[in-house]
């Protein structure tokens, strides 16, 4: 497994597309904190870019990923190694570059401007946390659909409808509900919703340790007692491990009746 | 020659009148007490440094109490200390602890009733039920003062500087901090309030009521449990002031209750929940305000006419208004707003289309509370996007249509 991690992790490096994506976050650091110097303020604003962008490009580079290297793996098949190990060397090959563009990307005009002098150093590595997860979900969820559709169109069609699903429709979808059903009580509820989107999910970690803590208001004791301890941090953590793991257990629950 | 004669007869005789006396462990005089039945109006009492066990002191002659470093009235937790009934007195320079709690009696350090022209300067308070409470007092001056407790809840703990029913107050330099109200005014009037630090109480960093003709400019009030509540009060002028910090879930930097007539300006609203928050206040001017960083930068509820909101800077706050009613006769007009995305062709400074404070986001919260998990998610930013282009829900004549690009005050 870990030669076809290395080799994934490598193709990916010498790819021009890797390179674009590191440059894009590092340019994205610099001009952010060139812009504001205050790093609490650029903390938000790069939360508000990570949220929508790392599952984007997460679920892109895992589709045309695996449709692109499909002769390659057709061949590495047809040696006597183990599906799995295939399978779970590429995937985590391509999460851990993409993981790595980010961290780094961001980490490095971070600390140049002085990060680790700032109070926001733990909203910035919750920050860096979060993205590196939403990484890792989203490459497995487009490798499950790549798995399972053997037209490319279709499942580049699927993989972003799911993307827009989880970072758009489903919040307008859990809005509407709330709007609709605002004579119930609607905390535990609302805490339950934010659990099964993934994006959604990190968008409240980082927030409770930004502005909307407070602005809640009674109605969000509940997501406050929650999500505020250690205990809720723990919680939501393993929730995103979750959601890594069950993915990637069907990955691999698909790849035994796989017919290639 | 013998009306210089006379003026001198007369100065000496004042002189030799208003006594001094001395208070400390091996004078003739223990305690303080003692000293207040030998003083005669005029008299200046000295209580040299040392710890006096003493309560329920009697002041009801025009006195002058001062101390010096390491003058401590200890209270005993037991009850009121100082409790004063006369004009004209003069106290300073002392340092009183431990003043018992009650829940039926108003204990105080330092209770002034029906007294007029007094001072309090320099009087360090620790470990109090009351601070300095003043009833039905005028033209008093309270300096420089000291006072501070470590108040838990509101149930068990009384108020920093307490006035009830008084005129002409000047409250001026005093730090307050760790109890229930940090300044507290009730009936108050003509009245002027400056310098003052305020900071982590437990409820109101400055709480008043049926207090007209004030004004309050200058004071810091941070990190209080529910900021600043400002009810029921007419022609009221409050400038410098800077409201930092009160962040939690009902917490204001300034709540406003029926307010009439008032100019608020120049002031510093950073990091609270909710910067300004208006109830049936009419005919208030807010000018050259700064909002750094609030949750919700003014909140409006019902009736408030008349409201001016002219050259405030709005700065990266996280909503910028929540508006639940109609637009009324309220203005809004040359404001900077950081979330401003408009444009200036012909570079005069002003944004060539008009700004919509209200988002639709904005919106709903108010009306669902609980849609604010969704703060920053990319959906609400496509629907208060639509709305802004083609407004339906939110008011539509509630706007601003001359944003000023730059910020506009760099007092802060």
């Amino acid at each position: 497994m870990l030669k076809i991690l290395k080799y994934s992790f490598y193709d990916l490096m010498r790819s021009r597309w890797s390179y674009v994506y590191f440059l894009f976050y590092l340019l994205l650091g610099f001009v952010l904190l060139f812009l504001n110097n205050d790093v609490n303020k650029a903390v938000i604003t790069l939360m508000n870019i990570i949220i929508v962008l790392t599952p984007l490009i997460g679920t892109i580079f895992g589709v045309m990923y695996y449709y692109n290297s499909r002769e390659f793996t057709e061949l590495l098949l047809a040696q006597p190694i183990n599906r799995k190990k295939i399978f779970m060397g590429q995937f985590l090959g391509i999460s851990i570059s993409l993981t790595l563009s980010l961290v780094l990307g961001l980490g490095i005009p971070f600390m140049l401007y002085g990060l680790f002098k700032s109070t926001a150093i733990f909203n910035f590595g919750l920050l860096l946390v979060v993205g590196s997860f939403l990484n890792f979900i989203f490459v497995a969820l487009s490798y499950n659909i790549a798995l399972s559709t053997e037209n490319k169109i279709k499942g580049f069609g699927y993989a972003i409808l799911m993307w827009l699903f989880l970072a758009v429709i489903y919040d307008g979808v859990f809005l509407i509900s709330l709007v609709m059903f605002d004579e119930y009580p609607l905390d535990k509820f609302s805490l339950i919703a934010t659990m099964f989107n993934p994006i959604d999910l990190s968008r409240i970690l980082i927030l409770l340790k930004l502005d909307i803590s407070a602005l809640l208001g009674y109605t969000g004791a509940v997501f406050r007692k929650f999500f505020g301890t250690n205990l809720g941090m723990m919680l939501s953590m393993s929730i995103l491990i979750l959601w890594v793991l069950i993915p990637v257990v069907r990955m691999n629950l698909k790849l035994k009746n796989k017919d290639f | 020659m013998k009306k210089v004669t006379l003026f001198l007869l007369l100065f000496s005789v004042t002189f030799l009148y208003a006594k001094r006396i001395e208070v400390c462990k091996n004078c003739e005089i223990l305690t303080i007490k003692k000293a207040m039945e030998l003083a005669e109006d005029g008299d200046e009492i000295f209580i040299k440094k040392g710890i006096y066990k003493e309560n329920d002191i009697e002041v009801n002659k025009a006195v002058t109490i001062s101390g010096e470093k390491g003058t401590i009235i200890d209270g005993g937790f037991i009850s009121g200390v100082l409790h004063i009934t006369s004009d004209n007195f003069v106290l300073k320079n002392i340092k009183i602890i431990n003043v018992g709690v009650s829940y039926t009696k108003d204990f105080a350090a330092v209770k002034v009733v029906k007294c007029k022209n007094f001072i309090i300067e320099n009087i360090e308070l620790n470990q109090i039920f009351f601070g300095i409470l003043i009833e039905k007092s005028h033209y008093g001056k309270i300096i420089g003062n000291k006072l501070s407790s470590t108040a838990k809840d509101e149930a068990n703990s009384g108020n920093g500087i307490h006035i009830w029913h008084s005129s002409n107050m000047i409250v001026d330099s005093n730090e307050v901090f760790g109890m229930r109200d940090g300044i507290y005014f009730e009936f108050v009037t003509e009245s002027k309030i400056h310098n003052n630090r305020s900071h982590h109480n437990v409820r109101y960093g400055l709480h008043f009521m049926f207090s007209n003709n004030d004004t309050y400019y200058n004071n810091e009030f941070k990190n209080n449990g529910a900021g600043v509540a400002v009810m029921f009060s007419k022609f009221i002028t409050m400038y410098q002031n800077k409201f930092l910090n009160n962040w939690g879930s009902a917490s204001y930097g300034l709540l406003l209750k029926e307010i009439y007539d008032t100019q608020i300006y120049d002031n510093l609203f950073q990091e609270n929940t909710i910067g300004i928050k208006g109830e049936g206040c009419t005919r208030i001017n807010y000018k050259n305000n700064t909002f750094l960083r609030n949750g919700w930068a003014i909140k409006i509820a019902g009736a408030c006419y008349t409201n001016v909101f002219e050259k405030n800077d709005f700065m990266h706050n996280s909503l910028d208004l929540a508006y639940n009613t109609k637009v009324n006769d309220n203005k809004f007009e040359n404001n900077h707003w950081s979330e401003y995305t408009g444009y200036d062709l012909d570079k005069d400074g002003v944004g060539d289309i008009p700004y919509r404070p209200v988002k639709l986001f904005s919106y709903i919260v108010n009306r669902t509370p609980e849609a604010l998990v969704l703060l920053r998610s990319l959906f609400v930013d496509i629907i208060n996007f639509s709305e802004k282009v083609s407004p339906v829900f939110t008011p539509d004549d509630l706007m601003d249509k001359k944003p000023i690009m730059n910020k506009i005050n760099d007092r802060f």
